[in-house]
């Protein structure tokens, strides 16, 4: 299969890409996209390639973002809504809570709302407390929305090009840290989707499981070799999609390891870590041989200064002492 | 304004219609056969039939909590209207929705919101995918006065202004949010001005007069069909009945309530349709006792419906 090596960034960008050639129902929208191509550029071109009926500039106008995406969505179209920063998706709470994700089923499936939002989460560039955070474990808590967390290209591009063509809404989550960090990694030259709700086994291992999201999951990695020469061999799982929860996946390395730690980047209480873990303890108990641990940042805003920020993520040396906690 | 008779006589029925449909809905929740609540829009009709004969049935409506009416307007049947008002598995949206939540893309209704405010962003994305796909159609958003101090309201209006959306925002103005009284909570007395601040036409009418609520939501539409853009317009009517049923709406005055009273938009367009020999009194009766019979066998079907099986809790979450 021919690869080519792309990043982070543009994989993002040839999903958007790819998907507005695809099908002329889609169409993006959101702040700063036709001078920026977005804030951070990963829609660079596009309003210059498809021109301003595929590619809108709005004001700062949240819920009213997200309103006209449930109006177009329910009226034939395939939204692409770029809510910028994860905290600025509590400014629209209600009409993802409300308006999006509830009527598919109040409606007794009358209605239906191809929308798909990106949104840009995590810590690790001195962004201070409200344009820092994930949001993960807070929308795992929406009935009807769907989630993805892509860490790699490959797995970005895959991912958005599933959450676009899917009938329901999602949520796209991509790392602040992976886009501005430049990361790379191989993407088919071909044209390739990933489903929704199928985990990726980042790392083969037999002693302890590691649950990991986005940027955490680069960092289980780092600490996998680590924990090796130390003679622990731990897997990592990358879940990528949070809703749907590929649970089968984690159960079966479960099997072999017995033992399991959850690495993401969100304050502890209610995180995706918490759900997943509920979800374990109660679904697959018997495959533990150790309590579950859960690694997260501390239930406190995230402070600005890199003293400090950097203190708050959840690190190797986090994941490390966690592991060697359960061994 | 010349309305051709059919549309006149659509008109007086759909108004009786709602009137009956939501008197018979107020005595079935008094008699204890209706779960959990309902806000009813007697004393409104004009607004939601002036509005809606205006539109055809694939333009959108976005509505509310008080909205029976204005989907009654639309084209839902009383049958299954009822059916779901009751929580019956027959009712539109299977008992899921209820009376707040009505919805049904057949006959553009995107759905009636229990949040304020949320109808006018979603009925301006209906307006630009309206616009998007070089369609004809247009949205309205029907929003109460108690909307009008919302943010979605600002975000939504001055969004379609922006784009030059195919949209109307029609607030029925009946000057009571619950319990509190508009020009209680907002400083500007003509509430139409509102629509300045958008750089949009804003129209205040008597929306207690079908005729006046026709002609301008009329012209908002031929210009939002002419690619000029939204319109705000405020239709000044009255709530005959309290906040919800079993709110005695003892904050309003006799006053008021003998007033609005008064105002019936219903005998008013009734005496001028047989002033202009649109109909006679028997027609007029005629058409009352079709839709009280209509309204009959709509409980009857309502209340012999069963409820939906437990299994459907889980069905219906995703497309």
């Amino acid at each position: 299969m021919e690869v080519s090596e792309i990043t982070y960034l543009q994989a993002i960008h040839d999903a958007i890409d790819e998907e507005l050639a695809r099908d002329d129902k889609v169409f993006v929208f959101g702040e700063d996209i036709r001078q920026w191509g977005a804030p951070l550029g990963e829609m660079k071109g596009l309003f210059k390639k498809y021109g301003p009926n595929r590619v809108l500039d709005t004001p700062i106008s949240e819920t009213a973002m997200i309103g006209a995406a449930i109006g177009s969505a329910a009226t034939g179209l395939r939204p692409v809504v770029q809510i910028m920063f994860a905290e600025f998706l509590s400014v629209c709470w209600s009409d993802i809570f409300n308006a999006m994700c509830k009527p598919r089923y109040m409606s007794g499936g009358k209605i239906m709302f191809p929308v798909t939002i990106l949104s840009y989460c995590g810590a690790g560039i001195s962004a201070a407390g409200e344009h820092s955070g994930c949001l993960d474990g807070m929308e795992m808590s929406i009935p009807g929305l769907k989630i993805v967390a892509p860490s790699t290209p490959y797995d970005a591009k895959g991912l958005i090009k599933s959450a676009i063509r899917e009938d329901n809404p999602v949520q796209v989550f991509y790392h602040k840290k992976l886009i501005l960090g430049g990361l790379k990694g191989e993407v088919p030259e071909k044209e390739y989707t990933i489903p929704l709700g199928k985990a990726d086994v980042k790392r083969r291992g037999s002693d302890v499981t590691v649950v990991a999201t986005m940027l955490m999951a680069h960092r289980a990695l780092a600490a996998a070799e680590k924990l090796k020469a130390r003679g622990i061999d731990i897997e990592v799982i990358d879940p990528r999609s949070l809703a749907p929860l590929d649970k089968e996946t984690i159960f079966k390395s479960l099997e072999k390891t017995g033992k399991l730690v959850i690495m993401v980047e969100e304050p502890k209480a209610g995180s995706s870590a918490s759900e997943i873990a509920a979800v374990v303890a109660e679904e697959a108990f018997d495959l533990l041989k150790a309590p579950i641990k859960r690694v997260c940042a501390p239930d406190t805003a995230i402070p600005f200064t890199p003293a400090l920020e950097k203190v708050w993520m959840p690190d190797e040396d986090n994941l490390i002492k966690a592991v060697t906690e359960i061994m | 304004m010349k309305i051709e008779k059919e549309k006149l006589l659509w008109m007086y029925r759909t108004m009786v219609q709602i009137r009956v449909f939501e008197e018979r809905i107020g005595s079935e929740f008094a008699a204890g056969k209706i779960p959990g609540f309902v806000h009813l829009s007697s004393g409104q009709e004009a607004n939601a039939v002036g509005v809606c004969a205006n539109l055809r049935i694939d333009d959108y409506i976005t509505s509310n909590h008080r909205g029976h009416g204005h989907l009654i307007a639309k084209g839902l049947p009383l049958d299954t209207m009822t059916a779901e008002i009751f929580g019956k598995k027959t009712g539109v949206n299977k008992g899921k929705a209820g009376s707040q939540h009505l919805t049904d893309m057949a006959v553009g209704c995107l759905g009636a919101e229990g949040i304020q405010g949320t109808p006018v962003p979603v009925a301006v994305g209906a307006a630009l995918s309206a616009k998007l796909r070089g369609s004809d159609q247009v949205a309205v958003a029907f929003i109460g006065d108690g909307t009008l101090n919302t943010g979605r309201f600002h975000e939504g209006l001055n969004l379609a202004a922006a784009w030059k959306l195919p949209f109307i925002c029609y607030c029925e103005n009946n000057t009571w949010a619950e319990s509190t009284n508009i020009y209680d909570v907002t400083a500007l007395t003509d509430i139409s001005q509102r629509a300045m601040g958008y750089g949009i036409p804003g129209v205040a009418v008597d929306g207690n007069d079908v005729f006046a609520v026709y002609e301008a939501v009329h012209e908002a539409v031929a210009r939002a069909k002419k690619g000029e853009g939204p319109t705000f317009i405020e239709g000044r009517t009255c709530r005959r009945h309290g906040h919800f049923e079993g709110d005695g709406h003892l904050y309003r005055s006799q006053e008021d309530k003998d007033e609005c009273l008064k105002k019936d938009p219903i005998p008013r367009f009734r005496k001028k349709l047989i002033e202009m020999g649109t109909m006679t009194e028997a027609e007029a009766d005629q058409i009352e006792r079709e839709v009280k019979e209509e309204m009959e066998k709509a409980v009857k079907f309502a209340e012999e419906s069963p409820f939906p099986e437990p299994e459907e809790v889980y069905t219906d979450e995703f497309a």
